[in-house]
């Protein structure tokens, strides 16, 4: 009986090694299966990261018809809708006026002093534009939608019926015609022909998915700026046409670097800019350079401005979102960084690398917008920009409260009884230091792009504003007093 | 004597042995196993996460005179094997499972090799300084200053 179970037992025993053997070696080969499967995904990835199912053409505005072919860049694209606060900025649509009130008192008598919401996502940009009071209460042209829509078909079909000739080598022509077209007509009427924020086709070639620029501003505004002798050497390309004998006109499509490009479509619409003449032609002042006193020479020189101050009667101007400007001036252009380099930055999915069409803020994403060549952490890194943008917005808070005082001392003055005579020293003030206070204001990175320039631009700010008060005092100082020994 | 009682199960179980065998060579060769073997810095860009990093390595100073490993492995044969087996465990598990911090950044320990490795060559220029390989709070590192070398500039 003893025998017999030690002999039971062992087999038993027997029984269990070759079960557990052979569970073994089957998830053994189901392992490796598993893996080889994986590594042949990999590879796949790897040979061919783009299947055309469908045709695109410059005709295909819809970006879900380039969605099927770019399935990658179309889902990174699609959460542009997504909303998040930063510090200081991000992409929800905060009531400036009620979160700085000041801004209600620099703008009065201006369409921003009734609605300055912060922008939301690319996605919303076309709608955003039909909602905001600045268009439902006040009348807009057409040109307002260059930039808040995909427009590239609405010009060339425009300029088509303009009577341009057709064909490829008429393009920038028929864009040229068809945006003189939309930029004057009324607001509504050309907000009917569009229906896409932007697209696909804003920033790509549909041939060959090449980066290519087409809105006539931007077009018109780099070759002016290339004529120009600013000197521009994080846009290699222009300084290279000049070397050359400034032949022709600078074209960025054939011209600029990839590099270049990759921040060019974004200044296709990320400018300073005024409607220029009836014809409400949207135009960047860049003729004589980027700079903030550049591009108010300019507006000087044209003699542009965007209102009369409601309280004081200045002659003012209204910075738009000068973004490139600042970028152009800042440590990350000068070393060659793009802007797609940080708000696009190249994403791994497998084995294939895209970049994150996404467009954001790189606060949001800071492993893939700066780690690539800061490699310290990410929380060093967002202290470092956090302390770059607390900065700012500190000198940004004493320029408001300069221009404060300015405006108060002129419509003191005023009601006092002073002259326009007396008064045009200290308005011309306010339009300079307003002018500087309003580009640091309005660019879109609490003056990360370029700190020492928003810095100094806001030190500028800050004494033409305190001029400005003490040309109050001189000019409206009561002539006998003047004269008393 | 158990298996010579059961002749069948001991077949299969054989013959299971030669199929997970032949699945395991199969996929080995497949990955291009055998290239991890090799000195060939092509084979560091098979999964094609170190693409940027090959290709700035042809364009960098030191493309003529070092490839991956001479940098990134130690120079000893068990020491490179042992470096080898470890870090291609992390990156197999890290590029299988798509679990990694992108970037892709080095770790304090492959810096040490690194740093080795730097002085092994400019040892007739470094020797009069001591660098203190692998000690963080000490070492001092050439790439600090020398970042461009292996890579080239960074963007």
């Amino acid at each position: 009986m003893n025998s017999s179970s030690r002999f039971s037992d062992q087999r038993g025993f027997a029984v269990w090694i070759y079960v557990v053997t052979l569970i073994a070696l089957g998830v053994a080969a189901y392992v490796a299966l598993v893996f080889y499967q994986n590594i042949v995904d990999r590879k796949a990835e790897a040979k061919q990261d783009v299947f055309r199912v469908v045709e695109v053409s410059d005709q295909t505005i819809d970006p879900a018809i380039w969605g099927k072919n770019y399935p990658r860049q179309y889902d990174s694209y699609k959460r542009t809708v997504d909303t998040e606060r930063t510090n200081h900025g991000g992409s929800e649509a905060f009531q400036h006026l009620d979160k700085d009130p000041v801004w209600r008192r620099i703008f009065a008598g201006y369409a921003f002093g009734v609605d300055y919401r912060e922008e939301r996502g690319h996605a919303y940009m076309l709608l955003d534009q039909k909602e905001t009071e600045r268009v439902t209460k006040f009348k807009q042209p057409g040109a307002c939608l260059q930039c808040h829509a995909s427009t590239l078909n609405l010009y060339i079909n425009e300029g088509l019926k303009a009577g341009v000739p057709p064909g490829k080598s008429n393009w920038e022509a028929q864009i040229q015609k068809g945006f003189e077209v939309v930029c004057k007509m009324p607001y509504v009427e050309a907000a009917k022909l569009v229906e896409h924020p932007v697209s696909c086709i804003d920033c790509h070639d549909a041939e060959n998915m090449n980066l290519r620029v087409n809105r006539p501003g931007f077009l018109n505004g780099i070759r002016a700026l290339a004529k120009s002798d600013y000197p521009t050497p994080h846009l290699p390309s222009i300084e290279r046409w000049r070397k050359d004998g400034r032949k022709g006109q600078y074209e960025p499509n054939t011209d600029a670097t990839r590099q270049e490009l990759r921040s060019m479509v974004c200044a296709q619409c990320h400018v300073e800019y005024y409607f220029k003449g009836e014809g409400k032609l949207v135009t960047y002042p860049w003729d004589k350079g980027l700079k903030v006193e550049q591009i108010e020479a300019y507006y000087n020189e044209v003699g542009h401005n965007d209102w009369k101050h409601k309280e004081t009667g200045a002659g003012v101007l209204k910075a738009q979102h000068p973004e490139f400007e600042m970028w152009s001036q800042g440590i990350h252009a000068r070393s060659g960084v793009s802007c797609a380099d940080c708000h696009m930055p190249y994403v791994r999915e497998g084995a294939i690398k895209v970049s994150n069409h996404h467009v954001r803020s790189p606060l949001l994403n800071v492993a893939q917008a700066c780690q690539t060549c800061h490699r310290v952490s990410e929380k060093e890194i967002t202290a470092r920009a956090l302390l770059v943008q607390d900065r700012n917005a500190a000198l940004l808070t004493r320029a408001e409260q300069a221009l404060l005082g300015l405006i108060d001392a002129i419509v003191a003055a005023q009601k006092a009884g002073a002259t326009d005579a007396q008064l045009k020293a200290a308005r011309d003030f306010q339009r300079q230091a307003q002018w500087r206070l309003d580009f640091v204001a309005a660019e879109n990175s609490m003056g990360f792009h370029a700190p020492q320039e928003a810095a100094r631009i806001l030190a500028e700010a800050i004494d033409y504003a305190r001029q400005g008060e003490l040309a109050v005092a001189r000019d409206t100082k009561a002539p006998v007093l003047a004269a008393t020994p | 004597m158990t298996l010579r009682k059961h002749p069948l199960l001991l077949l299969a179980i054989v013959a299971l042995f030669g199929v997970v065998a032949g699945l395991c060579t199969y996929t080995f060769t497949y990955a291009q196993g055998f290239s991890y073997f090799s000195n060939d810095p092509q084979a560091c860009m098979n999964c094609h996460i170190m693409r940027e990093q090959f290709d700035g390595w042809q364009k960098s100073p030191h493309h003529a005179v070092a490839s991956c490993n001479d940098c990134h492995t130690p120079h000893s044969f068990i020491p490179k094997y042992l470096s080898k087996a470890e870090n291609g465990f992390w990156h197999s598990k890290g590029f299988t499972l798509q679990d990694f911090h992108e970037p892709i950044m080095i770790r304090q320990k492959n810096v040490a090799v690194l740093q080795q490795n730097c002085v092994a060559c400019h040892e007739q220029i470094v020797d009069g300084i001591n660098t203190h390989p692998g000690d963080p709070k000490k070492m001092l590192d050439c790439l600090h200053c020398h970042r461009e070398v292996g890579h080239g500039p960074i963007r």
